[in-house]
């Protein structure tokens, strides 16, 4: 049977069709991957090593970089909404906007991306060359299990660490905008932090640390499965470094707009 | 003893095992010749489970290998690959020790350290690169730390993937006398595969040759060069002309 030309509206629709087809099977293929990866997690044999090493790398390690991200952020914040709520009289809502803006959006959204950038890309980089270096099949050669030794490790120390990084973040982040508003802004330290305190409900911090559990699993997850199906060489490693990266901040954007909707709109 | 039959597969269009039958007797040393992308890795990896074949059997002591126990299975086996396949992230001592330090045969940490150490001497390396990460090492010192770990769990067949490939003639004639001494101080069953005729005369007691998918000819080493086989001699020469067609 012939093939139609690409230019023509049936050659369109049957590439419209086949990027359909490719997306639902890769979405398929990262669901199954990820349902594996809960499975390894809880069947023996299990490699408490691997996980303290993982939580160093994921969690310790990476609180240099949440720490002034989320500071500045905070900061940054307070001076906008000092001058936007000028605008209308309203400068007096720092406090509460600074509190509720990091705790139930940026906190965990920036922590989030701050972990693509950082864990999810070292993953896939690290898997990716124990693949092409055929240190994975090694590894099953010796009788241990890829899923078990390198991505469940991996993934539960992100599920664990993210969401204690994200009550940091939102912690240090309020801090931001309270050292700029109590010395640049002029607010009474006592008030600024009634005010956040009074503002805030568990609800918002419920949210803020589920998102980060959720955010902590996808970047983790991503860099793990882009790390698995890496190709050969050093352009299949670059390759599946980019792409864990790409899917786990639009996953986790994703993430962010289907959760805030669970939480704050039902 | 392992035993091939009529094992095919492909990878999309490329056709790599068309066939393959072929049988190792237990304790012997099998090397499987053949120029590069002919499928010998691709056989051996078959045999270990690491590829899935898409037709064909594969029986090892009479006992399908994709069958039964994975675990018990793989703890028959060690193997030597061709980078080495050290883990970076873990010294030397823990790369020998690894099957040691987990799994069915772990052992407490101080005896798998001793035995790591023992395998180490083995092949010929001092006590102090034990606590080295494995980028430290030369090449020819990563592949006999690759040939420790192989047999470090006293395994019952062991295989050899391209074991001189990137290492120079003297540390080549080094890795391929301490393969022979260990497969026969073992009574290990021995599959290599290389493209190194050296290795082959020093590791082999059979040889097969594989070209486009199938076994071309399979012998005992010392029949090798009296063979007839026009793959065999062309591959032994080197020669440019024959039914191997040479890419230019």
């Amino acid at each position: 049977m012939s093939q139609p030309s690409p230019l023509s509206p049936i050659g369109a629709l049957a590439r419209l069709g086949q990027m359909v087809l490719g997306a639902l099977g890769a979405v398929g293929r990262v669901a199954i991957f990820g349902l594996s990866t809960f499975s390894h997690m809880l069947r023996p044999p299990f490699y408490p090593r691997e996980v303290l090493n993982a939580l160093l790398q994921v969690g310790w390690l990476s609180l240099p970089v949440v720490g002034l991200t989320a500071i500045f952020t905070g900061g940054a914040l307070a001076l906008q909404i000092y001058a936007g709520g000028a605008r209308f009289n309203a400068e007096a809502v720092v406090p509460q906007i600074v509190a509720i803006g990091m705790v139930r959006e940026l906190g965990p959204v920036l922590v989030g991306l701050m972990i693509a950038a950082r864990v999810t890309s070292s993953i896939a980089a690290e898997i990716a060359t124990m693949k092409v270096t055929e240190q994975i099949d090694a590894l099953v050669t010796l009788s241990t299990h890829p899923m078990k030794y390198l991505v469940a490790p991996r993934v539960l120390a992100a599920l664990i660490t993210v969401p204690v990084l994200v009550g940091v973040g939102d912690i240090i982040g309020i801090m931001g905008g309270y050292i700029v508003a109590t010395q640049n802004l002029g607010f009474n330290p006592a008030a600024y932090l009634k005010n956040t305190v009074d503002f805030l409900e568990l609800r918002d911090i419920v949210s803020s640390l589920v998102k980060g559990a959720a955010f902590g699993t996808i970047a983790a997850t991503m860099g793990c499965y882009y790390g698995m199906q890496s190709g050969r060489g050093a352009q299949g490693v670059g390759r599946a470094t980019k792409g864990s990266v790409e899917a786990a901040a639009v996953l986790i954007l994703a993430a962010n707009f289907v959760l805030t909707g669970v939480f704050f709109s039902l | 003893m392992i035993r091939l039959e009529n094992v095919h597969k492909a990878f999309g269009d490329n056709k790599v095992l068309q066939g393959m039958t072929l049988t190792i007797p237990k304790g012997t040393s099998m090397v499987i010749i053949g120029g590069s992308g002919t499928g010998k890795s691709v056989a051996l990896k078959s045999i270990l489970g690491l590829i899935k074949p898409d037709s064909g059997t594969i029986h090892v002591d009479g006992k399908p290998a994709d069958s039964g126990d994975r675990d018990a299975f793989l703890a028959r086996f060690g193997m030597l690959f061709q980078g080495a396949a050290l883990f970076d992230s873990l010294p030397v001592w823990q790369n020998v020790a690894f099957r040691l330090l987990r799994g069915s045969l772990k052992r407490p940490t101080e005896e798998a350290r001793a035995i790591a150490i023992d395998k180490l001497r083995r092949v010929g390396l001092k006590a102090d690169v034990a606590d080295r990460l494995p980028a430290e090492l030369s090449g020819g010192m990563q592949k006999r730390v690759g040939l420790a770990r192989a047999i470090a769990a006293e395994p019952e067949i062991i295989f050899f993937d391209e074991p001189t490939t990137g290492l120079d003639p003297i540390m080549s004639g080094v890795i391929n006398d301490l393969i022979r001494e260990i497969v026969v101080e073992m009574g290990a069953t021995a599959m290599t595969i290389t493209h190194d005729m050296t290795s082959v005369r020093a590791i082999a007691d059979n040889v097969a040759m594989l070209h486009a998918g199938v076994i071309q000819w399979t012998g005992p080493v010392a029949e090798m060069d009296a063979s007839g086989d026009p793959y065999m001699e062309q591959f032994i020469h080197g020669r440019a002309e024959g039914p191997i067609e040479a890419v230019r």
